[in-house]
Order: structure tokens, then C-alpha cells, then sequence
């Protein structure tokens, strides 16, 4: 019994610079690559159409999408660590009609966002106790988790419930002025510092490093001490009140609650985040190529209404195709790199 | 306290404390003590009564067979696995673990065979997750990487960049991290659970330099591993464990490999004598101007292996020797098409072959064993008939189901001439102990009767009888004609085996010897020299 | 007895008989069947009818998930059907003709085996996650509906159509036949050859299967198009039942109605063996469910909530943890039970 290791051949293997260099570039590759998409589509566009080049078509693409940016945010925590949540459209609405209902019935509007913001964390953070605790799929919970919302929205009403809150619609119709010709909505400064918070939570505190650790591997994370049952609980908490907000912001611009409203918007939601540049299994991505993953999105939209001929379906498809795009672009990537 | 433990002392420790700690007495008291240890599993006793005990600037080699309980007794100590009963103290306190985050707390820290950190981050958040000094609730990114620096330093790692990825190095260099964690933490305890499995012989002796510095600044090492010659080398004492029951404690340098080996496996080692006679064949079964089987030329891919040339004839074995990480299983991957060849040629029965994928080797008579088994080979959930015929069946496609009576047929056959237990073909597979799943594996390839069969280290990690049936087994599918390749990490048991013998270094092949005479000295020389 | 209770099919059997129970003890009548005009009428046949379209799409998705996979886009696979058929048969020259009908069947079955082809050439072939690849027909494949039907609820006329999903033919709906064939003919083809075995060796191991010489490509490929044929069905179901495609409405989630039905008969979402019995159970019980809201006089608009509950529970009661909660009331190590179940 002589193991060969023992004996010892001297060579040293050491990774060159330059391979460095070009893998650890390769992270921010496919954010880079939608970056320079959304730049491309608003350079053609611009060319088709003269006024596409105004500093205000881009602004209304954060206008008319704050709801989809927080509810990306919340996305992006949760695929960060390998993890899905289907439910984030329910409960956009289910915020929705609980916002609608609550101030019809004379609430303080503090109050009814107060308790949106508390049922959405809460929900989520219930989703996020199931799956850690029980060792169930996040795909089977969230999904019970839609269905749930869904089935309380219809509980709350079936019909469409206005609202006329005077701090509500003065939320809506407000417009911060940025020069003399541009503006944005309050909700598009909300959806901002989701993002910044985001982005702080993200790379600099131990939370958010330990949920590119769970995507990285989970396992490993538990065995280096970190927290990992408690913050993957968290991320569905995050993703829960990324909706409750995003509830709210979609009343903002909505001024009602329907219990039919934001379906699909999961699937928006998961698009942006993919396009945005998160590996779906876990572990790479930012929170910032999300949000330009909805801008994407919102060119699309933009261009469809620009050209007039384009059915409102091609919305669908096109998503559908630059989805694809994207996940081939990740293989290509992830394989690279392994 | 430290009076006490010093009465209870092997008498073994007790030379070994007098002679070279005297000067040390204060540090007297074992860092990690446990005694009276307990872990059940439904329907198994991991660990019944064991107690071990670990003291500073030691080098502490936990030694067993797979499945004594060695790393039942780690995971314990590391808080992964919470004990039934008996107690644990650290550092003169007693512990009750129930995470892996406690047990690091109390000074216990772990580095695992398949480097447990996080291959999407940075050197230096993996070497400070969980513990990254903090700024007013923020990270502080730019202490972050000084203290990395610092510590890479300490490793002799300073050619690691602390910004690049975890996954652009090497499996050794990571594993350094991983000990690099733990020294960040200024770890009283480090367990070392099989680092070397996938190591090259230098990267070993890197990693074994740093443990010996380690060792010296006082840090109790526990060091798990399958060679005996690393754990010769590098241990000072051992503890044994045999089916989940202590066996002894013992100084290293007085308790030779032989008794070593009889107290892992409890019994003598006469079974492997029987075999030698059993091997002794003769070469005449290779006819002068017999066509080779397979004839490998110039085989290679990048970044694999290169320059294989390789001729296995029909009912001889071939041995496959190197360093572990020299080429070995890729070598057998390339010649099954399990990965795809970028240069060279492989001739079967004469005719060229491009191989693919292991269908097209299949399909030209040629199976493989994965040196993984529980990865590669074994279909967990499935049962030992479904396994058995699974290669068979794949052959013929789904639509051509093997009739249930010849599936009965095949199954029973092999249960019984393979001695697999339990004799139950409806058993799940990964119920079973590793011996017989392997033996399973390999009836998966007989059953297709190829012509030549590769066998990556079939004999690694199960125990001792199981080890001999399969290197009958490997003689007798031989003497019936089948060609075999056989790679295994032990030398004498390829030099038993084979009639030939083709030797791997740095990911090329080097030399082809016949093996008429050859000692295990011979092969080294041509490993260490690289001679012709 | 405590065997009994160790079978897969144990508790999703049990819940489907309390849930039966439940619904006879309210309404008395409920368990009974009567013959009118040749046709068999009772509750258990109308869930059986109205659950068709589930148990079919169910099984498809089955063979998916035990294979490792899954399949998120049999709703749109479902609506793309649909449009094509009714479609066409909007836009031939003799609507209501059965020579038209069998063509606008051809149809749609020839459109959801090329949706089959393409969902298993990204997951097969190109190695795309399934979850993700079938997501991009998910998204896409409402808008491709609506391609067809440019937008609009496109009805049709046809008696023979209409007879797919509304028909009747020896005392029985038609649906609730094709449904039966639809599980012979998966039950035999995974079952009489080895697909079955082949399937869940991919599912369990898929790195060990290619060594050991299965390939892999043919038979993801199969369960995908397997998949979006059953979902094809079920769309001719689906919108002769109606006599009209609905490219925004039609299975709308259906995938999840069919994946809750597999997990509920006891297939494990990460792969290997699976039940094809247990899902048929798992879909009946999601139906009667659906029908259990109105016996019980709760309004409809809760059935979701009900279903959200159900299907908690029931994944609450698979999960070994939760099991081993119940057993000793105390919670076990749960690093431990997921060791012993890797090793």
C-alpha cells in the first residue's frame, strides 16, 4: 500500500493575470451586454422616430414602470440565492385591493400603507418560514403563495374599487420638475431608493453578501457559520414588501384596485431580472441590471406604441424572444466560465 | 483539571508529552475532548461510545475504513450533526453544537475534501463572509483586503489576488483558502477532512507545509485521509475507529502501517496472499501477432492529457499508474468517449473509431466505472435490477424493454456470483454498502459482455473483502478473455493485476513497461525520473 | 396497515376519499349516477369532465418532472392549439364540416408537437434550465395566440368539434374517453417498454445514465413533446368545450393546476419516480375540490384561497421534515434527514 501522492514532481501552477483579469470581467459581462441593448434599441429608435430622442421618453420608461423596477429589486434578492418567487403578482394586486379598500372605508392613507407594507412582508416572510423550515420548493410555495393572494383579492371584490384618496391622486397627477421640459413622478423617486437601499443591502452589509453566498453554494455557506436559514427566510420577506410597495406605487398610477390587475407581472418580473444579467441558478447578478432589464422591457413597450401597425401582442413575443436571447447568452457564459 | 488529564493519558501521550512538552505543561490540557460519543441513524449506530481527545500543536490522524465513523465523529465536532449522547468540551468548556455557526465560535474550524466555499465570490469575501469588518453598518471593502493580504501572506499566498474569483484557482490553492479562513479566525482547532484527495503530490506538499506551520504556532490539527504514507508523514498521533467503536489511541511513529492496517480493518491480512497466488499467470495467453483490441495513438485533448499511446490486446490487463491528478481518469474518460479527444486516434479491432460519446464506445464493446461512483455510476432511487440492466437496456433503446424473466434471469445470476448483499434485486440501490454497490456497477458492464472493460480505482473506499472479490473478479474476467483496464491509486495492487503496465505523469503518458519482475520501486523510478 | 400508509399513493388516495366524503355527507346525492338520453349524469362524471383538460395536461407533465424537467407552457401550449384550430376552421371554406374538424385536430396536434420539438431542442440540446426555457413560451406563446387570432375570440360552428369536448359516445363524455386513452397510452409507453425506467434513471442521475450509455437528448426530447401534445389535447378540449379560442384566457393556469396535480399524487418535484396514478388521483382531487366550494356553499371566489390551503397542506404533509414532526413531536436534526436521504 504506497500511495503515489507522496511523491513529488515539482511543478507550480499559477493562473496567469491576464486569465485573471478576463474571467472576473466576465461577471459583469451580460448587465454590460443589456446595457448596450437598451442603448442600441433607444439609438434605432431614436432613428424611426424623431421624437423618441427626448430626455422624456426615457424618463416616462422609469414613470411607467416604477411598480416593475421595485418588484425586480425584490426578484433579483430572491433568484440571488437560487430561489423563485411566482407570487409577487398577487400580491401586487391583493396590495392593490387592500390599499382601495382600506381608504374607501375612510382610512388614514399612512395607516393603509403601513398595513399594505405589513401584509406583503408578512406573506412573504410566512412563504419564506414554509420553505426553509418544511424543505419545500420555493416554486410550489410562492405558488400556493399566488393562488392565496389571488383567491383574497376575489374575497375582497371582484369589481374594481376606485380610488379617490386626495393623497393618492395628488400622488398620481404630481410631477417633480428636472428642468423645463423633463419630469418624473414621486413613484419613480421611490422606485429609486428601492434600488439604492438595494444596492447598499446587497454589497455592503453581511445580509446581502451572504445571499450571493447561498447562490454560490448553499451548502458551504451553512458550513462557514453564516446565517443561512434566516436570510434565506429574508429574501422572501424583501421580495413580499418589494410588492407591498410596488402595490402601492401601481395605486399611485393606477388609482384603483382590481382583482384581475398585474397578471403575469411575475413573469415581467422574472424577464427583467434574467435580461438583467442574474443567473437564474443563483450566486451572480445585480440589482442594477435588473432595473435595466425593465427598461428594456419598457423600450419594447414604448416601440410597439411608437410604430402603431404592431398589435399590442408583439409585447409578448418580443419579451419572450429577448428572454431567449438572454438564457442562451447565460449558457454561453456560465459554460465559458466553467 | 489539567492534573487529571494528565493522569489519564495513554501512556504513549505521556512519553511523547514528557519527552518533547515538558517545557509546555501549561498547554497540557486537550483542546477538544469528547467522550462517551453517540450518534444513531435510524436502524445504524454511527458512533457508539467513542471518545477522542485533541491537544495543541499536535497533528491528530483520525484513521479508519469508509463507514468506521470518522466523519459521523468530525461532523459532530463541527456542529453539523447534533450528538445523542456523551459530552464535548472545548477549550475546557463543555458544548452542546447544533450548528456548524456555534462550533466555529468556540474555535472549531473545517475544511472539507470538496472545498466548501463559495466558487462565485471574490478570495477575499470568501476568506471574511459572515466576518467582514464593518464601518458604521458597511462593509469596510478597503480592510477587507488588507486583512486578506495579511493572511494569504501568513499562507505563503501572496501570488493570490484577493479580488479574483474563488473559481478561477486551482481545487489546492482553494483549499489553502479554506485553511486561510480559518486562520483568519485565529481557529484553535482545524479539521482537516481528506484535503489531499484531489491534490497533486506538489500541491500536497504546499498544503502540508502550511499545516506543519500551523501545527507549530499551536493550532491542534485533526487530519483525515486514506493515504497512509501522508498520514505517516505528517501525523503525530492517531486515533483509530473501526465500525463506529473506538479502537485505540496511538503515537504515530509507534505503531507501524501493518498494525495500523490490521486495527482498521480488524482482522488479518491473509486474504491479500491468497490473492497473490491467484494472480500468478502467465503471459503465454498473449499469442505472438495477436490484433490488439484497441490501439490508442497520439491521443489527446487539451488541457486533459496528451500522447497516449496505448494497445490493450484481448484477455489482458492493462494497469494505469501515476499520480493521483496525473491524467489517470482522464486518460480512461478520452478512451471511452466520455470526453472528446482533440488529437490522436483510436483504432478498434484495427478499424478507426471517432469516439463521440460513451454510446459509440458502448456500442463498440468498451464499458467504464467511474472512479465516482455515487456521482457516475450509481442511479440512487432505483432499484439493483434496474441498475444491473440499465447499460444493457440503454444499448437497446427505450422501446426494446428487456423482458422482466431475462431481467430475473441476469440479476439473480450476478447476485450470486458477485456475492452482492442483500441477494434482494428490488433493493434501492444506495441502501446498499459501497463493496456491493460497486459490485453492481460492474455487473451493469458484464452484462453487456464487452471487450474491453475500464475500471477506474473499482477498489477505493470499500472494505477489504470486497476489495478482494473484485480483484479476483478483475482475473478472472481476464482469463475469459475480456481486456481490462485497470487503474487503481495502489501501486501493488496494479502491479498484481496487470500484465502491462502504462504509466501517466503530468498529463501525458510516459513509459509502458511489462510487468514481469517490476516492484513497486521500478515504477516509481520511471514516475519520479520520467525515464523511458 | 402501517405499510398501507407508506404507499405513495396513501394519502393522496385518503384525501381524495375524505374529500368525496365530505361532498356526500352535504349533499346526499352526490356519489349518485343516473341515466338520461343515453347519457351517464352525476357529479362524479362532471368532475371527471371539467377535470379532463387537468388530468391530461397532468400527465404530460408527469414523465416532465420525472425526467428533472418541467413544463411552464402548456397554458400557452393549450391557447396556440386552440387559436390554430378554431382558426382555421373559422377561416375554411365549409366550417362546419367533420372533414374540417379532423383537419383543424391535425392542426393542432402538428403545432403542439413542434412546441414539444422546440421546448425540448433548448432543454435537450441546448442545455437551457427547463424551468426557464419553457418560460420563454410561457410568455411568448399567449402572444403567438393572439397572433393567430388577431386578438379577437374567435367562435366556430361545428358540431363534430364540439363534440371533443361537449360529446358523448357509449354513455360517457367523450373528453373523459380520450382522457382515459391518453393515460393507457402513457401507462404503456413508459410502462411496457423501458421509457419508464429510462425516464427516472435521467431524472435521478442524469451524469451516471450518459456514462452508462442512455441517451439522454432522445428521451428528454420525447417528454417534452409528449408534454405539449397532451396540453394540444387539451386545448381542442378546451375550446370545443366553449366552441370558441380564447388566446388570452384559455388555460390560464392550467401548468399550475397540473403541476399541484403531480406533486399531490406523490411525484417528487426534483425527479426520479413518478406515479401516473397518483397524478390522475392528484387531478381529481384539485377538481373535487373545485366542486367541494359550491356543495359546501362557500362562495367561488374563495376557491383559491381553498386551493392555496390544500395545496400547503399537502405539501406540508409530503415533506419528510413535517413528517418527522408529526412522529416524534419534536423536531428532528434536519441536517441529519438530509444526509440519510444523499447517502
Amino acid at each position: 500500500m504506497s500511495p503515489l501522492s507522496t511523491v513529488a514532481p515539482p511543478t507550480i501552477k499559477k493562473p496567469s493575470a491576464v486569465r485573471t483579469r478576463m474571467r472576473s470581467g466576465a461577471r459583469y459581462a451580460p448587465t454590460l451586454a443589456t446595457l448596450v441593448l437598451f442603448i442600441l434599441m433607444f439609438i434605432v429608435g431614436a432613428g424611426m422616430y424623431p421624437s423618441f430622442l427626448s430626455g422624456q421618453v426615457l424618463l416616462n420608461l422609469f414613470i411607467d414602470n416604477t411598480f416593475l423596477i421595485v418588484l425586480a429589486v425584490g426578484m433579483t434578492f430572491v433568484i440571488l440565492t437560487g430561489g423563485i418567487d411566482l407570487s409577487v403578482g398577487a400580491v401586487v394586486a391583493l396590495s392593490m385591493m387592500v390599499t382601495a379598500t382600506m381608504l374607501q372605508n375612510g382610512w388614514n392613507p399612512g395607516i393603509v400603507i403601513l398595513a399594505v407594507l405589513v401584509i406583503g412582508g408578512g406573506l412573504g416572510l410566512l412563504m419564506g418560514l414554509i420553505i426553509q423550515y418544511f424543505d419545500i420548493q420555493p416554486f410550489i410555495v410562492t405558488l400556493a403563495g399566488m393562488f392565496l393572494a389571488r383567491g383574497l383579492c376575489y374575497v375582497i371584490s371582484l369589481e374594481s374599487i376606485p380610488v379617490t384618496d386626495p393623497f393618492f391622486t395628488g400622488m398620481a397627477q404630481a410631477r417633480i420638475p428636472l428642468s423645463e421640459e423633463l419630469f418624473i413622478s414621486p413613484g419613480v423617486l421611490i422606485a429609486l431608493v428601492v434600488v439604492g437601499v438595494a444596492f447598499f443591502v446587497l454589497h455592503h452589509t453581511r445580509f446581502g453578501r451572504t445571499v450571493y453566498a447561498i447562490g454560490g453554494n448553499e451548502h458551504s455557506a451553512m458550513l462557514m457559520g453564516l446565517a443561512v436559514k434566516s436570510t434565506k427566510v429574508l429574501v422572501y420577506s424583501v421580495s413580499g414588501l418589494c410588492s407591498a410597495i410596488a402595490g402601492i406605487l401601481f395605486s399611485f398610477y393606477s388609482l384603483s384596485g382590481y382583482s384581475l390587475a398585474a397578471q403575469g407581472m411575475e413573469l415581467d418580473a422574472i424577464a427583467a431580472v434574467v435580461i438583467g444579467g442574474t443567473l437564474l441558478t443563483g450566486g451572480v447578478g445585480y440589482v442594477l441590471g435588473s432595473v435595466v432589464g425593465v427598461l428594456v422591457l419598457g423600450i419594447v413597450q414604448t416601440f410597439i406604441a411608437y410604430d402603431g401597425t404592431l398589435s399590442s401582442w408583439w409585447t409578448k413575443i418580443v419579451i419572450g424572444g429577448l428572454l431567449l436571447v438572454f438564457i442562451l447568452l447565460q449558457r454561453l457564459f456560465t459554460r465559458r466560465t466553467n | 483539571m489539567a492534573a487529571h488529564v494528565v493522569q489519564n493519558l495513554p501512556r504513549a501521550a505521556t512519553a511523547r508529552i514528557n519527552t518533547e512538552k515538558i517545557s509546555r505543561m501549561n498547554e497540557l490540557a486537550p483542546v477538544v475532548e469528547m467522550t462517551g460519543i453517540a450518534i444513531g441513524f435510524p436502524g445504524v449506530k454511527a458512533l457508539d461510545d467513542v471518545s477522542f481527545r485533541l491537544f495543541p500543536g499536535e497533528v491528530h490522524a483520525l484513521m479508519g475504513e469508509n463507514g468506521a465513523g470518522k466523519s459521523t465523529l468530525i461532523k459532530a465536532l463541527t456542529g453539523v450533526y447534533t450528538i445523542d449522547s456523551g459530552r464535548i468540551t472545548v477549550l475546557g468548556q463543555q458544548k452542546n453544537f447544533s450548528t456548524p455557526a456555534e462550533s466555529q465560535a468556540a474555535g472549531v474550524s473545517t475544511v472539507y475534501q470538496e472545498v466548501n466555499l463559495c466558487p462565485n465570490l471574490t478570495v477575499e469575501e470568501n476568506v471574511l463572509l459572515g466576518r467582514e469588518p464593518r464601518r458604521r453598518g458597511s462593509i469596510d471593502w478597503r480592510s477587507v483586503r488588507t486583512r486578506t493580504r495579511e493572511v494569504l501572506a501568513q499562507l505563503h499566498l501572496e501570488h493570490v489576488d484577493p479580488g479574483s474569483l474563488l473559481s478561477e484557482h486551482s481545487i489546492a490553492v482553494q483549499q489553502l483558502i479554506a485553511i486561510a479562513r480559518s486562520v483568519e479566525v485565529n481557529a484553535k482547532v482545524l479539521v482537516l477532512d481528506e484535503p489531499t484527495s484531489s491534490l497533486d503530490a506538489d500541491e500536497v506538499n504546499q498544503l502540508f507545509r502550511v499545516i506543519r506551520d500551523l501545527r507549530d504556532r499551536g493550532v491542534a490539527i485533526l487530519f483525515v485521509s486514506h493515504f497512509l504514507e501522508q498520514v505517516y508523514e505528517l501525523s503525530d498521533r492517531m486515533t483509530v475507529l473501526r465500525n463506529g467503536k473506538l479502537v485505540g489511541e496511538y503515537m504515530t511513529r509507534e505503531l507501524s502501517r501493518m498494525n495500523l492496517i490490521s486495527k482498521m480493518i480488524g482482522k488479518d491480512l491473509e486474504v491479500l496472499e491468497e490473492l497473490d497466488q491467484a494472480s500468478a499467470r502467465s503471459q503465454a495467453r498473449l499469442a505472438a501477432g495477436a490484433q490488439p483490441f484497441m490501439q490508442a495513438e497520439g491521443l489527446g485533448r487539451k488541457g486533459s492529457v496528451s500522447g497516449v499511446n496505448l494497445s490493450i490486446y484481448p484477455g489482458e490487463v492493462v494497469g494505469l499508474a501515476g499520480l493521483l491528478g496525473a491524467g489517470r481518469t482522464e486518460t480512461a474518460r478520452l478512451l471511452f468517449g466520455a470526453d472528446k479527444s482533440d488529437e490522436g486516434s483510436i483504432k478498434v479491432k484495427g478499424q478507426p473509431l471517432k469516439l463521440r460519446s460513451p454510446r459509440t464506445a458502448i456500442d463498440h464493446g468498451i464499458g467504464f466505472c467511474s472512479e465516482d461512483r455515487k456521482e457516475e455510476g450509481l442511479i440512487g432511487d432505483l432499484t439493483v435490477r434496474d441498475n444491473l440492466v440499465l447499460a444493457m437496456q440503454a444499448t437497446k433503446g427505450w422501446a426494446r424493454r428487456i423482458p422482466r424473466r431475462v431481467q430475473d434471469e441476469l440479476v439473480a445470476e450476478f447476485i450470486e456470483t458477485l456475492d452482492i448483499r442483500p441477494a434482494n434485486p428490488d433493493a434501492l440501490i444506495r441502501n446498499l454498502s459501497g463493496g456491493n454497490q460497486q459490485k453492481v456497477l460492474l455487473a451493469r458492464w458484464m452484462v453487456t459482455s464487452p471487450d474491453l472493460l475500464i475500471l477506474d480505482e473499482p477498489t477505493r473506499g470499500i472494505d477489504i473483502g470486497a476489495k478482494t472479490q473484485i480483484q479476483k473478479l478483475v482475473n478472472r474476467l481476464a482469463s475469459e478473455g475480456m481486456s481490462i483496464l485497470f487503474i487503481s491509486s495502489e501501486l501493488e495492487e496494479v502491479l498484481r493485476l496487470s500484465d502491462r503496465i502504462a504509466i501517466i505523469k503530468d498529463r501525458a503518458m510516459v513509459a509502458e513497461i511489462s510487468n514481469d519482475d517490476v516492484s513497486v520501486e521500478d515504477v516509481l523510478t520511471v514516475i519520479a525520473g520520467g525515464a523511458q | 396497515m402501517k405499510s398501507v400508509l407508506k404507499n405513495r399513493l396513501a394519502w393522496p388516495v385518503i384525501a381524495l376519499v375524505a374529500l368525496l366524503a365530505v361532498n356526500q355527507i352535504f349533499r346526499g346525492d352526490f356519489l349518485s349516477l343516473r341515466m338520461q338520453d343515453g347519457h351517464l349524469y352525476g357529479s362524479i362524471i362532471d368532475i371527471m369532465r371539467n377535470g379532463a383538460p387537468t388530468i391530461l395536461i397532468a400527465l404530460g407533465m408527469t414523465l416532465v418532472i420525472a425526467s428533472r424537467g418541467i413544463d411552464l407552457s402548456v397554458g400557452a401550449v393549450v391557447a396556440i392549439a386552440g387559436a390554430a384550430s378554431c382558426a382555421y376552421i373559422a377561416a375554411s371554406p365549409e366550417p362546419a364540416s367533420p372533414a374540417t374538424a379532423a383537419v383543424a385536430v391535425v392542426i393542432a396536434v402538428v403545432a403542439g408537437l413542434v412546441l414539444g420539438v422546440w421546448n425540448g431542442f433548448l432543454v435537450s440540446t441546448i442545455g437551457v434550465q427547463p424551468i426557464i426555457a419553457t418560460l420563454v413560451l410561457m410568455t411568448a406563446g399567449r402572444g403567438i395566440a393572439q397572433l393567430i387570432t388577431d386578438g379577437q375570440i374567435v367562435s366556430v360552428t361545428n358540431d363534430s368539434y364540439k363534440a371533443i369536448g361537449a360529446g358523448y359516445l357509449f354513455t360517457l363524455p367523450i373528453s373523459i374517453l380520450i382522457t382515459a386513452v391518453v393515460f393507457i397510452l402513457a401507462a404503456v409507453l413508459t410502462r411496457r417498454t423501458a421509457l419508464g425506467t429510462l425516464i427516472e434513471a435521467v431524472g435521478i442521475n442524469p451524469v451516471a445514465s450518459r456514462l452508462a450509455g442512455l441517451r439522454a437528448r432522445n428521451i428528454i426530447w420525447i417528454v417534452y413533446i409528449f408534454s405539449a401534445f397532451c396540453a394540444a389535447i387539451a386545448g381542442l378540449m378546451i375550446s370545443s368545450n366553449v366552441t370558441a379560442a380564447d388566446a388570452n384566457n384559455a388555460g390560464l393556469y392550467i401548468e399550475m393546476d397540473a403541476i399541484l396535480a403531480v406533486v399531490i399524487g406523490g411525484t417528487s418535484l426534483a425527479g426520479g419516480r413518478y406515479s401516473l396514478v397518483g397524478t390522475v388521483v392528484g387531478a381529481f382531487i384539485i377538481q373535487t375540490l373545485t366542486t367541494t366550494v359550491y356543495t359546501l356553499g362557500i362562495p367561488p371566489e374563495v376557491t383559491l384561497v381553498f386551493k392555496a390551503l390544500v395545496v400547503l397542506t399537502v405539501c406540508l404533509l409530503q415533506a419528510p421534515k413535517a413528517r418527522n414532526l408529526l412522529r416524534n413531536l419534536k423536531p428532528a436534526s434536519p441536517l441529519r434527514t438530509k444526509e440519510k436521504v444523499a447517502v
